[in-house]
């Protein structure tokens, strides 16, 4: 993954505000990074970027070569479908899907055929087999975040998009969680994106990037 | 494929979370709604119809003083329709010594072609087939006047026959006069034997067709064109004007009704969208994220929806089946007209709105969903997306707006609703949310929690306004339907008060009025008004001399080839009303007085100069007023009355229509031995047919409102639930800021009562104006104006929106604040 001169800037009143300047670096395969900063230095933003779940005011990112916003919304959907998986600090699971059908949903939406025993055995390699028809919210957040770890590996992706993924627990189930997603990661081969404000946690990535008031300070 | 097992599989999963239920109630209630007054209607629709038809024997009547063309029969035989012809005449009817000039009837096999006549001949019954050669039926009437029985034996002409039966309820009943005599009805093929049918006969030829409605309406058209003069065609609506104004008046609340319904269903199911819409962001952005195309979204909740529609529509059509069938067993008059069955037609039209309004308010708000920002997944402030382009919505209106059109049955009352519907949604938004923020802004001189309140629905300005426009919306539908009722009923009580004149006498000799008075007082019965009747002919209109051939209208050419009735008097009659120019003057010579109708048909206006041929002299006179006159109120009415010295010298006779009590009945063959030249006309039983269908009709928009009320319930449950969430949230957090439940309760309650009285009067202020607008314009009756309305509209919408609010939120004030929030 490349990243060359990702500026956002948005309309706060009547003035544009630059919410990231300039950012540039270069991801190999099988990587892992760290994006690192104090609230509201432009992490989030960033890793929406990167993941193409937003648009740039000027800049680029390339995907195995492809440059992810020469496509358009759709375009990128199928490209996230097809390379990335996502873990998010809210864990985001639909409610109304039990553990082993949010596991299932991105196969399904692929058109995957398989997709039930895939997931099965995604939960199992997250220790959840014996909670998969629980709903997310009879599950605790460990138990969440790992179930959305599971969605995540599923599809088998590229490439892992993490937004700090222990902010809702508690530190010893978030020590857990980054143990089976980096022990996942090396795993499948995964490359590694992650933002967080925990140095500790940044220090387990092989790099690590740190953003100040949406610019890359080291 | 596989996205049809996922979209099933999360419907099945949100179902199971109660995601649907509220879109479900709505639509099933939006279904059952419709197809209950569908269904209802139209039962109601065919009773009446075929009431309205058994008043002329048929579907299409000609009448005509000569014998037919073949043609006619040949027309409608060749489109397969029925056709039976009967001709009627006046005759004596003899027994024994007395006689009696009665109306006689001669009928073809398979006579009538709709209605049932019933006879006692022993016992009652329907008659299955027409009196057998040699046979007539005879009404009451003639019995009693005839001191005859059943079984006993008449004189018609050179013929006896035996009256085989008594008509106890008689069909096909001319409009004018001598159709008040009492009828006689007998085989064609005895006519001849009677000698009756001889140059110069008084004969009434009747041609009786039925058919298709389709038919029906060709045929009418058909013949239309080549009708002759003196050739009168009448379908059910021309047969009795106050029924047809009551059927039509009717057939408009009905849809009114049903519109009502559709509007009630449609907010409820706009809020359930919305909540929908809201609930299922997040998991839209998820998919999004996880690879889901807009495509793909779209088709997974397509599929839902689809799903949902058709479990809706079913459920929706039986409950309506079950309503309707319920609500007709519910009321007396109802059970005992054996009302026909429904056709499929209502629930065929129900289940198509149910889908029209699903599209319409629900599956347009999901378009949003599709295009929910995957973003969101990383910052949840971002909201929904902005709602998308016109032209979608231009679509949807263009749906709704011909699903509207469809169900009120008239374009005009369609138009009328859904252009105070459209006003009504800006109107109320702008209004709701610019009121919601100028009371939040001065707010502080109030208590705490009326401040918190204000601030809370102020804050919320998007979703607190679009509850009051769906409650505004709601209410105005429900307040206008109680308005109109209102009047309506009103309008029908008044049109047959229950002392309706129920006799006509005609052929009063001058000599005869001090008389009859005497007679009057004597029976102890208030003496009837006698008007003085002169025939005439209008020969001039402003000194132009006018003939048939000026006029292409067959009625107004009628009215000039053929004399009319004049009448002359001092004081305008009661029942009339001035509508322009002024009533003359005690002394007033020279003047005219037109009833409006007329005036209008044959082009004369306030101030032309009139010239009447009487008995071969002429005279002029100017036009200084026009009248409206109510034909249906079965009093005596004139199209022209002149002032006194115009007409007094030409022989004249006097016509009087009076009221007699059943107790009393008597008195009226009294009246007619005394006064043997006195045509004396029995029009009670004409009153109580025509009362007897007002009633059904009037119960009917009753039962109709009451069920549409209920429909109401549903909007007030979805606009509740609408904010629920929110609202669960915020107590949670005040909860754990220290607020208490007695606090939160009175703030909810507060919130509840501004967005109710903020309702309730706009939906006041909307009713006044719609209601207006039907009142005057499509419906055509007199709108009242009672300022009680504001109280119900403003005291009721606090009051139930209170009352409801309450009960609904009940339970978030007394939930632990963790389980909520750690829900969100």
């Amino acid at each position: 993954m490349q990243a060359a001169g990702l500026t956002k800037q948005v309309l706060s009143g009547d003035s544009p505000l630059t919410i990231l300047h300039d950012v540039s670096f270069a991801v190999e395969a099988g990587d892992s990074l760290a994006i690192v900063g104090a609230s509201g230095s432009g992490k989030s933003t960033l890793l929406g970027l990167l993941a193409g779940l937003d648009v740039p005011t000027s800049g680029s990112v390339s995907l195995n070569g492809a440059d992810i916003f020469a496509q358009d919304e759709d375009g990128r959907a199928r490209l996230r479908g097809e390379l990335a998986g996502f873990v998010f600090q809210s864990f985001q699971l639909l409610p109304a899907l039990n553990a082993l059908e949010n596991v299932m949903l991105p196969l399904e939406l692929a058109g995957v055929s398989d997709a039930r025993q895939r997931a099965e055995a995604s939960l199992q390699q997250v220790g959840l087999t014996a909670r998969a028809h629980h709903l997310p919210k009879h599950l605790s957040g460990g138990e969440q975040q790992r179930v959305a770890l599971a969605r995540a590996f599923v599809s088998q992706p590229k490439i892992l998009f993490a937004d700090e993924p222990t902010g809702n627990l508690d530190a010893a189930t978030g020590a857990q969680v980054i143990d089976l997603m980096l022990e996942l990661n090396r795993a499948q081969g995964t490359t590694l994106i992650l933002v967080t404000h925990d140095d500790k946690l940044a220090a387990r990535c092989k790099r690590q990037l740190r953003l100040a008031a949406g610019e890359v300070v080291q | 494929m596989n996205l049809l097992r996922l979209s099933l599989n999360l419907l099945r999963r949100d179902w199971r979370a109660g995601e649907w239920r509220v879109l479900l109630l709505a639509l099933v209630l939006a279904v059952g709604s419709l197809a209950t007054v569908g269904l209802f209607a139209d039962r109601v629709r065919q009773a009446l119809q075929e009431q309205a038809q058994s008043l002329i024997g048929a579907d299409l009547r000609i009448t005509s003083t000569r014998p037919f063309s073949s043609d006619y029969r040949q027309q409608a035989l060749a489109r397969g329709m029925q056709v039976v012809q009967s001709r009627t005449f006046p005759s004596m009817v003899s027994h024994g010594e007395r006689v009696l000039l009665s109306e006689l009837q001669a009928v073809e096999r398979g006579y009538p072609l709709r209605g049932k006549i019933e006879i006692d001949d022993g016992e009652l019954h329907v008659a299955e087939a027409i009196p057998a050669s040699g046979t007539v039926w005879v009404d009451e009437r003639l019995l009693r006047r005839l001191g005859l029985e059943v079984g006993g034996e008449v004189g018609i002409g050179a013929r006896r026959f035996e009256v085989a039966a008594r008509i106890v309820k008689d069909i096909d009943q001319s409009i004018g006069f001598a159709s008040f005599a009492p009828r006689v009805l007998m085989n064609e093929q005895d006519l001849a034997e009677t000698g009756l049918l001889q140059e110069g006969s008084r004969l009434s030829y009747r041609l009786m067709i039925a058919g298709e409605a389709k038919q029906v309406a060709a045929l009418k058209v058909a013949l239309q064109a080549k009708l002759s003069g003196n050739e009168k065609l009448e379908d059910v609506r021309d047969a009795r004007p106050e029924i047809r104004t009551a059927l039509e008046r009717a057939e408009s609340f009905l849809g009114l009704a049903a519109l009502t319904a559709a509007i009630l269903a449609g907010a409820a199911m706009a809020l359930a969208a919305r909540r929908f819409v809201l609930r299922h962001l997040d998991g839209c952005a998820v998919m999004r994220c996880l690879g889901a195309q807009q495509g793909q979204v779209l088709w997974l909740f397509l599929n839902q929806f689809i799903l949902l529609g058709l479990i809706a529509v079913l459920l929706g059509s039986l409950l309506g089946y079950g309503t309707q069938a319920l609500l007709v067993e519910s009321i007396a008059s109802m059970r005992d007209a054996n009302l026909p069955q429904p056709s499929v037609l209502p629930l065929l039209q129900a289940s198509v709105s149910g889908f029209a309004l699903l599209l319409g308010f629900a599956f347009l708000p999901l378009l949003q969903l599709r295009k929910v920002s995957p973003l969101r997944v990383l910052r949840r402030e971002l909201g929904a997306p902005e709602a998308s382009g016109w032209l979608v919505y231009g679509v949807a209106t263009l749906v709704l707006a011909s699903l509207f059109l469809w169900h009120a049955g008239s374009l005009k009352l369609g138009l009328a609703v859904l252009g105070g519907l459209l006003a009504g949604l800006m109107l109320f938004g702008w209004l709701a949310w610019l009121m919601l923020h100028g009371l939040a802004r001065n707010v502080f001189f109030m208590r705490s929690q009326w401040r918190h309140a204000f601030n809370n629905l102020s804050r919320h300005g998007r979703s607190a306004a679009v509850q009051v426009v769906a409650l505004s919306l709601g209410g105005m539908a429900l307040l206008v339907l109680t308005m109109v009722r209102g009047d309506l009923l009103q309008g029908w009580q008044s049109k047959l008060p229950p002392e309706t004149p129920n006799r006509f006498v005609v052929n009063i000799q001058p000599d005869q009025v001090e008389a009859i008075r005497d007679f009057f007082k004597q029976q102890s019965l208030p003496a009837p008004e006698m008007q003085p009747m002169v025939r005439g002919r209008l020969v001039e209109i402003g000194g132009r001399a006018i003939s048939g051939d000026d006029y292409p209208d067959p009625r107004a050419r009628g009215l000039v080839e053929r004399e009319f009735n004049l009448s002359y008097m001092t004081q305008m009659p009661s029942w009339n009303q001035l509508v322009s120019g002024r009533w003359w003057a005690e002394d007033g010579k020279g003047e005219l007085s037109v009833e409006e109708g007329i005036a209008k048909t044959l082009g004369i206006k306030l101030g032309d100069e009139l010239t009447y041929d009487v008995a071969g002299s002429r005279f002029t006179a100017k036009v200084t007023s026009l009248r409206k006159v109510e034909w249906d109120s079965m009093k005596v009415n004139f199209f022209v009355i002149t002032t006194p010295e115009l007409l007094e010298d030409y022989p004249s006779s006097y016509l009087s229509s009076f009221y007699l009590p059943s107790d009393k009945v008597r008195v009226g063959d009294e009246l007619s031995r005394e006064f043997p030249n006195l045509l004396l006309i029995d029009t009670g039983a004409v009153i109580a047919q025509v009362r007897g269908i007002m009633d059904q009709i009037a119960q009917t928009v009753s039962a109709v409102f009451l069920f549409t009320l209920l429909t109401g319930l549903a909007v007030l449950y979805a606009a509740l639930l609408s904010t629920q969430d929110e609202r669960s949230h915020e107590a949670a957090i005040l909860r754990t800021l220290g607020a208490d439940s007695r606090y939160l309760r009175r703030l909810h309650l507060s919130e509840f009562a501004v967005l109710g009285g903020l309702s309730g009067l706009f939906a006041a202020g909307g009713a006044v104006l719609l209601g207006w607008v039907l009142a005057r314009f499509v419906l055509e009756i007199p709108a009242s104006f009672d300022p009680l309305i504001w109280l119900v509209g403003i005291g009721g919408g606090i009051l139930i929106v209170t009352l409801s609010g309450w009960l609904a939120t009940r339970k978030l004030t007394q939930q632990p604040p963790l389980r909520i929030l750690a829900a969100d």
